[in-house]
């Protein structure tokens, strides 16, 4: 079966649906046709320069040069975690326990689906290895900023509680198990909520996307479910770190919690 | 000797502070509000990062884990928490059974829920909760402030004979002179950036 191209005129028509939106926006004063339009031109800009940056790599199929693309995705990932939380730690902390908890799991969890599951030659074919980072990397940034996010957020309104705690001679990991747990929840309940409504609510963006390209849907359903089982076990392990590290660096040696250490974004 | 002992702690504008709380005894502690009594409270829990040494019956601060140091000096916040639901959640198992009645309590008020609890009822169950523990030490800030009068004297009543009882040694922060009168051992007072004694009020 033979994939349609799409002109990139055709493409314009479907842009014109966000002017018209950013238009009605605008009109009725609702305030997002800034945020929508700079929104739509970068995700036009940076979907453009990875599909020239995908066909050469896809062309080279050097090690080095998959392996610099994926710490160049991962850095971005880390800076967009520490821009989505309200507070966040001083310093780089809050960027080192953000990019550190999605590198040990996205890239274990991919290397690990790509040598075991898959087993493509080499088990770095830039086809399987790139996609498959992002979408880890991907799903990981919004469980990670979302766990972090909820956790500084909740020790900062929290903190009386917190210090009430730790008066009455409860460890530190005792005064923040309550937070401890929504924030973890905050993190998984996307994936979650995405494994649960898959199939029946929503056909996910990867199958569609392998249908339409022309895959057999019995071939297309396997690998959204390996994908699906990867990117909430990769975002669980993320938020389990980052909820583990942030919350240590909030008390210090002595287990006093430190809210200087958190500053507002 | 056995008791809390404060060596030249610095926390906040305070220095040079040093004093010693025997075992049942009380020391008071005033001074014009932000004048940093609750920090030196806080430091003497180790809550808050602070110079000098601390140490109770010989053991140094530093040489006990955080969370056992604060199990054996016990401080009771001015503004006391209250994270569960219901109020038994909060206390060790069994601990309604012996309430006290000085508290003036009724038997049923472990299953009571938090919310319905007034600011007053709050802050006598948190002198319980924290006597619950047996502690060595006792730290409390202004105990008595959401009271009025006839209960202020029973819980007054009710704690110092606790402190004997059990030979804690407590350091109170009050501002009022005829409490301080009442409960207080010693008094000292805090003036610009020292912590002195008062010696008049004994």
């Amino acid at each position: 079966m033979e994939v349609i191209d799409l002109a990139w005129w055709k493409l314009g028509l479907a842009a014109l649906l966000i002017l018209a939106l950013a238009l009605t926006s605008h009109m009725a004063r609702l305030g997002v046709s800034r945020s929508l339009l700079i929104a739509t031109v970068r995700t036009v800009i940076q979907l453009a320069l990875i599909g020239l940056v995908l066909e050469a790599l896809f062309a080279s199929s050097a090690f080095y040069w998959i392996a610099l693309l994926a710490l160049i995705m991962l850095l971005v990932a880390g800076r967009e975690v520490v821009a989505r939380q309200g507070r966040r730690l001083r310093g780089w902390w809050a960027f080192g326990i953000g990019t550190g908890a999605m590198f040990v799991s996205s890239f274990t969890v991919t290397v690990l689906a790509l040598t075991v599951v898959i087993g493509p030659d080499p088990w770095y074919a830039p086809q399987y290895a790139i996609p498959l980072l992002g979408m880890m990397l991907g799903n990981t940034m919004t469980g990670v900023s979302l766990a972090l996010d909820r956790l500084n957020d909740s020790v900062w309104r929290q903190r009386a509680v917190i210090e009430n705690r730790l008066m009455l001679g409860q460890t530190w990991q005792q005064a923040l198990e309550d937070i401890r747990r929504d924030a973890m929840r905050s993190g998984m309940m996307p994936s979650i909520n995405a494994m649960a409504a898959a199939g029946i609510v929503s056909l996910p963006g990867m199958m569609t996307g392998q249908i339409l390209a022309g895959s057999p849907p019995a071939v297309a359903v396997k690998y959204q479910i390996l994908v699906m089982l990867i990117i909430t076990a990769g975002t669980g392990f993320g938020a389990v770190m980052a909820v583990g590290w942030g919350g240590r660096r909030l008390f210090d040696e002595r287990e006093r919690l430190r809210l200087d250490r958190l500053i507002e974004s | 000797m056995t008791g809390l002992l404060l060596d030249q702690v610095s926390v906040g504008a305070l220095t040079g502070v040093s004093l010693a709380v025997p075992a049942g005894r009380v020391v008071c502690v005033s001074g014009p509000s932000g004048s940093g009594k609750s920090r030196l409270l806080r430091a003497a829990a180790d809550l808050e990062p602070h110079g000098g040494e601390i140490s109770l019956n010989g053991a140094s601060q530093g040489a006990v884990p955080a969370h056992q140091w604060r199990r054996q000096v016990v401080m009771v916040p001015a503004d006391s928490q209250w994270w569960f639901d219901e109020v038994s959640a909060h206390f060790p198992e069994g601990a309604g059974e012996r309430l006290p009645a000085a508290l003036g309590f009724p038997a049923d008020v472990m299953a009571w829920s938090v919310s319905r609890l007034s600011s007053g009822e709050r802050q006598r169950l948190a002198l319980w909760r924290a006597l619950a523990l047996k502690p060595q030490a006792l730290l409390l800030d202004e105990p008595t402030a959401n009271l009025d009068g006839d209960s202020t004297l029973n819980i007054e009543n009710w704690l110092l004979d606790e402190i004997h009882r059990q030979q804690i040694a407590t350091l109170w922060v009050a501002h009022d002179p005829a409490q301080i009168r009442r409960v207080a051992d010693a008094h000292y007072r805090i003036r610009g950036t020292a912590l002195e004694p008062e010696h008049g009020s004994d």
